[in-house]
């Protein structure tokens, strides 16, 4: 990763994203292989790597019963931040996230959002170099959502390092720069966001029809589906492109009023790569147990 | 909304860590005595009520038909070992249900992700359970001085004994935190080690009243080290000598200490 990324981790649950993070943070012991944060390696800088640090962990951690601002405050204390400066840095944070009227209020008294909002004020606290967020709208509304996703883009427009984990792919695919797809704890794709997405040779489009169908029309070189009777799915290529799919549907006299992707590109990369490397692995499989009953054959033989 | 001057243009690349322990252990004192005086209801009242029935009881009623004991009135006899046995208790309450209670709601990582050395974390825990173990001490020796003539024949021997016996205890609170996984695992050992020993650490009775036998084996009870010499550093009398008291206290502190610091570098009990 480079200085003043926006990455984003992705992966299945239980694929290690967040046992990355953990190692990343200290708090997982890792069994091989070396950490380093802006040059500082975590087995012997451990302390130096860690004040670059903010995280905002995918499981509510707060002290349910210490007054917001003081959470912040104390977090800033913990590297090193002066109480009076702490202070000041605790108000801009708070109504960076929309808290600053509940400063006095204590976090067990927050909504699940705000309680989300608030563990990124305190990650920011401290003004890190990097910012790791485990999933940090899991839970948010969407007005909300879209607000935190403009703070984030303006904090690593002023230079902060973002790593950012979610299940929203969008999310990923709209703030993110660079990607990183693990599973099983396995690197299975790491390249510029744009490059992955164009990896991606199928995309299925939703149209809805102003006419009343009750078969899917027959377009010659589409895979169509019918959803309902006002909507179907269409499969096309990367090479097609959708002038020939709009051409047939005219020529038929079918009338489109809208259309969309069926879900988001990112995802159905994901889901690809996921199944392309299950799909190896089967094969890889099948193909030691014929050796291996090979062998066994010759063995007997 | 963010002004960008403020953010990585200051941010050093190298962070001196020095001042960051420094912030962070001022950080986490205040932290623990504002918990200490927040939860006050908790924390310092209990100990005062306990301890005034203990000295109407054990000392107004009973101790008149006592009588002396070490040559002192038997109500003053207990009163040094009233004192220590709350700032053993409030000490080590105070360090095992903080730092527990970080573990149990996970706001212990906010520490851990810092850049504060363990020493630090250390030393801020304890010094949160001292201030309480001083704290109730001081309001303790309020209520001694209700029921009896309270003097204080060493001042230095008393102020060090107390408060090395509070970092004591407030390190085997941290201990027993580190370990503990449950609210059961922080109630086992206050119940059925830190009570025993205190109650047969001489609080309440001089060793010379047992057998020589039984007054071998009391010499294995720590405890009776810490209230025998707090109870020389105010009455001037003891059952023990004071060296061998304070060689023990210092083994302890410096003991449980490592230990601690040593588990927390090694992430034991917290870190997966």
């Amino acid at each position: 990763m480079q200085e003043g990324d926006f990455f984003a981790l992705l992966g299945p649950n239980g694929a290690g994203k967040t046992t990355v993070i953990g190692i990343v943070t200290s708090l997982v012991n890792k069994t091989s292989g070396t950490v380093s944060v802006f040059g500082h390696n975590m087995d012997e800088q451990c302390e130096a790597a860690k004040a670059c640090i903010g995280i905002v962990p995918q499981e509510v951690n707060l002290n349910m019963f210490e007054k917001n601002e003081n959470i912040l405050i104390n977090q800033a204390g913990y590297y090193g931040v002066p109480r009076s400066i702490a202070k000041k840095r605790a108000e801009k944070y708070l109504k960076a996230v929309h808290l600053w009227d509940r400063r006095d209020d204590i976090a067990r008294n927050l909504s699940g959002g705000m309680k989300r909002r608030l563990m990124i004020a305190r990650a920011l606290v401290h003004e890190p170099r990097l910012l790791i967020l485990d999933e940090p709208t899991a839970g948010v509304d969407i007005e909300i959502r879209r607000s935190m996703w403009e703070l984030m883009r303006e904090i690593n427009d002023i230079g902060m390092t973002i790593i950012l984990t979610t299940h929203y792919l969008e999310e990923a695919e709209s703030l993110c720069r660079n990607i990183a797809i693990i599973d099983e704890g396995k690197l299975i794709e790491n390249d510029a966001m744009a490059n992955v997405v164009s990896k991606l040779q199928r995309e299925v489009f939703v149209l809805t029809m102003r006419d009343f169908m009750q078969n899917p029309p027959v377009i010659e070189g589409y895979e169509v589906r019918l959803r309902n009777n006002h909507e179907i799915e269409v499969e096309v290529a990367k090479d097609q492109g959708l002038n020939g799919l709009f051409n047939a549907i005219s020529n038929q006299s079918l009338h489109v009023s809208s259309m969309r992707t069926r879900s988001n590109r990112l995802e159905e990369l994901f889901m690809r790569l996921v199944e392309n490397k299950n799909l190896n692995i089967k094969i890889s499989q099948q193909s030691k147990l014929k050796d291996s009953a090979g062998i066994a054959q010759e063995q007997s033989n | 909304m963010l002004d960008g001057n403020t953010l990585l243009d200051k941010i050093p690349k190298n962070p001196d860590l020095i001042q960051i322990n420094l912030v962070g252990l001022r950080t986490i004192v205040t932290k623990e005595v504002r918990r200490v005086l927040r939860i006050w209801v908790q924390t310092i009242v209990p100990p005062a009520i306990t301890m005034t029935l203990y000295f109407i009881i054990f000392g107004s009623l009973i101790g008149s038909r006592i009588g002396e004991m070490g040559g002192v009135p038997y109500t003053t006899f207990i009163a040094p070992g009233l004192i220590m046995m709350s700032v053993i208790t409030n000490s080590f309450g105070n360090v095992v249900s903080s730092f527990f209670s970080g573990k149990l709601q996970l706001n212990l990582e906010e520490l851990l992700v810092s850049p504060l050395d363990f020493t630090t974390i250390i030393i801020g825990y304890v010094a949160g359970g001292v201030a309480r173990g001083l704290a109730v001490a001081a309001l303790v020796t309020i209520v001694a001085s209700f029921f009896t003539d309270l003097s204080v024949v060493y001042p230095l021997v008393t102020i060090s004994v107390v408060i090395l016996t509070a970092i004591v205890f407030s390190l085997a609170g941290l201990l027993n935190a580190i370990f503990a996984n449950s609210f059961d695992d922080i109630s086992i050992i206050p119940t059925f080690v830190l009570a025993p020993l205190t109650y047969l650490g001489g609080v309440f009775f001089s060793i010379t009243l047992l057998s020589p036998f039984w007054q071998k084996v009391a010499l294995v009870n720590p405890i009776l080290y810490m209230v025998n010499a707090f109870r020389y550093g105010m009455l001037g009398s003891s059952d023990i000598p004071l060296s061998t008291a304070f060689i023990i206290i210092l083994v302890a502190v410096f003991g449980l200490f490592g230990l601690a610091l040593f588990l927390l570098r090694r992430g034991i009990g917290i870190r997966t």
